[in-house]
């Protein structure tokens, strides 16, 4: 029992409360101090995971494997560009206070520790303060109506699927006699101990984990948080959480669940092909890019979810790479609509966008690139996040899924371009206000991993390899 | 390996991009980096062509398999490799790319007003593409640049084009994802079969007979919207009529190319008996595409939607072409393409000549040109009659092939493909005849002025290569002749050994109740 592993969760713990008091103590404006403070212990997390080594800790309730590392390493990511994307907007909007990147940073923390989860206990522990966190973050503009619907509406939904995912987990507990992912995977091995209880309890978990990840039928919450949330939060609510609660979302399946495959491949199918289908087609008649934002993320959760689907390494190591891919692509696209400010008022319907490509051709080039590479045309890295899921599930044989797939990606492409169609070939609007530098760096990192990605996928595929082995021994 | 000593092939298809980061990188007022952007994407599309010269000379044309070949590791845990390698079918093309990239560039030089950055770095993006598909020895590799073609071609339509652009830019986009993304299953589903995406082994796979013909109509899915074929040709007449005049060459020049280069590719080696088994639906398509789109076209106002319909008709004689599987056919399929390439180039160059001096495509508009331009009457003449097929122009010999080649094949498809023939003449010589020929009545046509010293220079290369292609064809059938040869025998022993093996399943068969 090697306490040391979670290392990084403890210090970050540590950081995050030391930011606390420091912001309590400190008279006045704390934001941007405790920002960066906030980037500075996200990056030392980072630092003391990569250095960690991989075991089990606290009697299998913390495990750190190459998959939790990897996805660890894209959660500080997505956390370290959120926190800067919010850095400029949090200012102007007056909601520049220290409490949001320290809720920020336990948000962080809870997805970390859900990543890491080796027990059904860690994991809800860690679901629960990830969600707690970023309930109050949703609403964190609280004099903005909207901002205070989202929040309630996240708090009152997120709760009702948190109390899903503890009620599947005690009928699987009852009817396998253990918290413990692989004790309830020694105990699922045993086809006789399968029973519907359990099978019911695990459809409860499947509920829950559809809920944390906005798969179709538990989205309803998606487009009405992610238009109504400041905007950094909506970029790091559809980047971060996501990464966590679908990680832990494969751990389980495939882990504790792996034996009765059986009996929920055909549930997750459904799930799957659910929200790619709702995700393409209900973008198609938003004029709120946030909105829009949001059922584009149902859809690529949809695709993320062939790789669940397939149940093997192939199809893990698929998802995982969508992640990776997502997860910048989704963040660029915000540090945009960040960017989309006149006359210091935060626009953000897709028309606002007309004219880009004539007042400012770096950002509308970078907006293209992560608009293109949403649709999936190569050689731009999502392609390659769908290239890896639609390869898995041929191997599969779940050709349903794949046509679905690339049939609705074509469906999705008309509405990505469309946002290319706005920013360059309508007429100009009034340009938008100079876009502060944060913004800038975030876009331009973000776009050149996107457009480069192609040239070296090599790394992040071996370690999306690795991490998927880690669960089919 | 590489009989250039470098990496040749790179260096063509990575160039342009090179040249369009220099772009990217001038600074100054609007004038300045307009002209700027100019002369860069005109040099680098030079030096470019002056490398593909490099390739028509060093090519082995005695030599059946791919030359040139690189080979790079790029996701070698799932055999996907960085592949490049061009043999006697794609050789050409890569030069067609090339040539047709500068002519572009100059014919856009005064047209194009408004982000003029913008649009020399997308072709030069466009040309990276292009030439990238010709020369990609990896599915996966191919398949990217397939498709990242998508890309600039949209935004060139979408940005710089004419009234209706932004319906005929989605439509373009929407029509040519929707074939391809089935490509890209069938794509898997032989990366999974055979384990590998290299074309050159997979040419060599034989795939069972039952998965081919599923591959074959996903292939057909994404390769006939490309080409395109009736019915799936309605795109084709938009995009040509909205995008700028470079736009509709590089459109009819090379990306309809594509199409007929994946078929020769993909399609007929890699599925013998899938592509002969469905050798009398393309056949069928092909014939209904050479009468009712002629057809169509005698009936235009617009000029380039004119040239576009006859391009589905002339692409048309290409896919009957190749599904002979005949040298004839095949040599035939792959000259027009050629000349298509250069001929409908040249058609969309001179509707852009009178477009820039009167703004207006309108048939009606114009007539009795001959008075004020000879030297362009002259200039349209010569491609009028190409893309007729007259002897002695490029437009003669590929036709004139496939019309040998499917006669061996069937007397009816061979009548009927060959009626384009006479229907071009048609729609051809009542465009000539309303354009240039009449009497000049209208005012605003009367100071209309001849050609410039700069269009003398974008034509003058297309004249010239028309009339080689036509007087002494041999210079580029010698290129081709031994790798279609070679594909042809693949065919046959293909079929024939596919068919022993089937009989020598039937009996198994038999014994089933």
């Amino acid at each position: 029992m090697n306490g040391s592993l979670a290392t990084p969760e403890i210090v970050l713990a540590l950081c995050g409360m030391g930011i606390l008091l420091f912001g309590v103590l400190r008279r006045g404006d704390g934001g941007l101090i405790c920002s960066m403070l906030t980037i500075g212990a996200l990056l030392l997390a980072a630092v003391l995971v990569a250095g960690g080594a991989f075991g089990l800790a606290f009697e299998g309730q913390f495990l750190v494997d190459p998959m939790s590392v990897f996805s660890k390493f894209l959660i500080l990511a997505a956390a370290i560009l959120g926190v800067v994307l919010s850095l400029d907007y949090n200012a102007r909007e007056g909601i520049g206070r220290f409490e949001f990147p320290v809720l920020m940073l336990f948000a962080t923390l809870g997805m970390m520790v859900m990543v890491s989860a080796g027990n059904m206990m860690s994991l809800y522990l860690g679901i629960e303060l990830q969600s707690l966190s970023i309930y109050v973050l949703a609403a964190f503009a609280r004099d903005d109506v909207r901002s205070a619907e989202a929040g309630l509406k996240y708090f009152v939904l997120g709760a009702l699927a948190s109390g899903l995912l503890l009620y599947g987990i005690t009928l699987v507990y009852g009817f396998s006699g253990s918290m413990d992912f692989a004790a309830i995977r020694q105990a699922l091995s045993d086809p006789t101990r399968v029973s519907e209880g359990l099978i019911v309890g695990v459809v409860f978990v499947i509920a829950g984990f559809a809920f944390k990840v906005a798969a179709v039928p538990f989205h309803m919450w998606t487009p009405d948080v992610y238009e109504g949330a400041p905007s950094p939060v909506t970029a790091f609510l559809g980047t971060a959480p996501k990464v966590a609660a679908m990680v832990l979302f494969l751990r389980v399946m495939v882990g504790p669940f792996g034996h009765v495959l059986m009996q929920w491949q055909a549930l997750i199918e459904i799930v799957s092909v659910a929200s790619m289908i709702l995700g393409a087609l209900a973008a198609i008649g938003q004029s709120n890019i946030k909105r829009l934002m949001a059922y584009s993320s149902i859809g690529h959760m949809g695709y993320v979810l062939i790789g669940l689907a397939c149940g093997n390494a192939a199809g893990l190591r698929g998802a995982l790479v969508y992640l990776v891919v997502y997860v910048f692509m989704f963040l660029g696209t915000f540090a945009v609509i960040l960017a989309m400010r006149r006359r210091g008022q935060a626009v953000e319907t897709i028309a606002d966008l007309a004219g880009l490509g004539r007042n400012d051709p770096a950002l509308a080039m970078a907006m293209a690139v992560f608009m293109f590479s949403m649709a999936g045309i190569p050689p731009l890295s999502g392609f390659f996040g769908k290239l890896y899921v639609f390869l898995a599930a041929v191997q599969s044989g779940l050709w349903t899924l794949a046509i679905i797939g690339v049939l609705t990606s074509v469906v999705g492409a008309f509405y990505y371009l469309r946002i290319v169609k706005v920013m360059y070939f309508d007429a100009a609007r009034e340009a938008f206000d100079r876009r502060p530098a944060s913004l800038s760096v975030v876009a331009a990192a973000t776009g050149l991993f996107t457009t480069f990605f192609f040239i070296a996928p090599a790394p992040v595929l071996d370690a999306a390899q690795a991490a998927a082995r880690v669960l089919f021994g | 390996m590489n009989q250039a000593g470098f990496p040749l092939l790179s260096l063509i298809t990575w160039l342009p991009l090179l040249g369009g980061a220099v772009i990217l990188s001038v600074r100054g007022d609007e004038a300045t980096v307009a002209t700027n952007a100019r002369w860069t994407a005109l040099w680098t599309s030079l030096i470019v062509f002056a490398l593909s010269l490099l390739l028509w000379g060093e090519f082995d044309s005695s030599e059946a398999g791919f030359q040139f070949v690189e080979h790079l590791t790029w996701l070698p845990q799932f055999g996907v490799s960085y592949r490049m390698g061009v043999d006697g079918i794609s050789v050409l093309f890569v030069l067609l790319s090339t040539a047709l990239t500068p002519i572009c560039v100059l014919a856009s030089w005064e047209s194009i007003k408004k982000n003029v950055r913008e649009y020399m770095l997308a072709f030069l993006i466009l040309e990276t593409m292009m030439v990238g598909t010709f020369c990609a020895l990896d599915f996966v590799v191919f398949y990217m640049f397939f498709e990242g073609v998508l890309i600039p071609m949209y935004l060139i339509i979408g940005i710089w084009g004419g009234p209706r652009r932004v319906y005929s830019a989605l439509k373009f986009f929407l029509y040519t994802l929707a074939g391809s993304v089935l490509m890209l299953l069938a794509l898997l589903a032989i990366w999974y079969f055979a384990g590998t995406t290299d074309i050159t082994v997979l040419l060599h796979t034989q795939f069972p007979t039952n998965m081919q013909y599923w591959l074959f109509l996903a292939f057909l899915a994404s390769f006939s919207v490309k080409v395109p074929m009736w019915p799936v040709h309605t795109w084709l007449p938009d995009a040509h009529v909205e995008a700028p005049t470079a736009g509709s060459v590089i459109l009819a020049g090379v990306l309809l190319k594509m199409g007929a280069y994946g078929f020769l590719r993909f399609s007929v080696p890699m599925l013998p008996q899938a592509s002969t088994y469905f050798a009398p639906l393309i056949f069928a398509l092909s014939v209904i595409a050479v009468i009712y789109t002629s057809l169509v076209a005698l009936a235009q106002t617009d000029m380039k939607k004119l040239i576009a319909y006859s391009s589905v008709a002339h692409m048309a004689i290409v896919t009957i072409g190749i599904f002979t599987f005949n040298a004839q056919g095949i040599d035939g399929a792959l000259f027009q393409m050629l000349s298509h390439g250069i001929v409908a180039s040249a058609l969309f160059l001179c509707v852009g000549v009178i477009y820039d001096r009167m703004h207006t495509r309108e048939i009606a508009r114009y007539g009795g040109l001959v008075e004020r331009m000879p030297a362009y009457a002259a200039t349209f003449m010569l491609f009028t009659l190409a893309s007729m097929g007259l002897p002695g122009t490029s437009g003669f010999i590929g036709e004139v092939l496939v019309i040998f080649g499917s006669l061996k094949i069937n007397f009816w498809l061979s009548l009927l493909g060959g009626s384009g023939m006479i229907l071009g003449c048609a729609y051809m010589l009542y465009l000539y005849r309303r354009v240039i020929f009449g009497r000049l009545t209208r005012a605003d046509l009367q100071a209309i002025l001849d050609l410039s010293p700069r269009e003398v220079a974008v034509f003058a290369p297309l004249v010239l290569l028309t009339l080689w292609m036509g007087v002494y064809p041999a210079s580029f059938t010698h290129f081709f002749e031994t790798s279609v040869n070679a594909m042809v025998s693949q065919h046959q022993a293909a079929l024939t050994g596919g068919a022993t093996r089937l009989a020598a399943r039937l009996p198994d068969q038999k014994v089933l109740p």
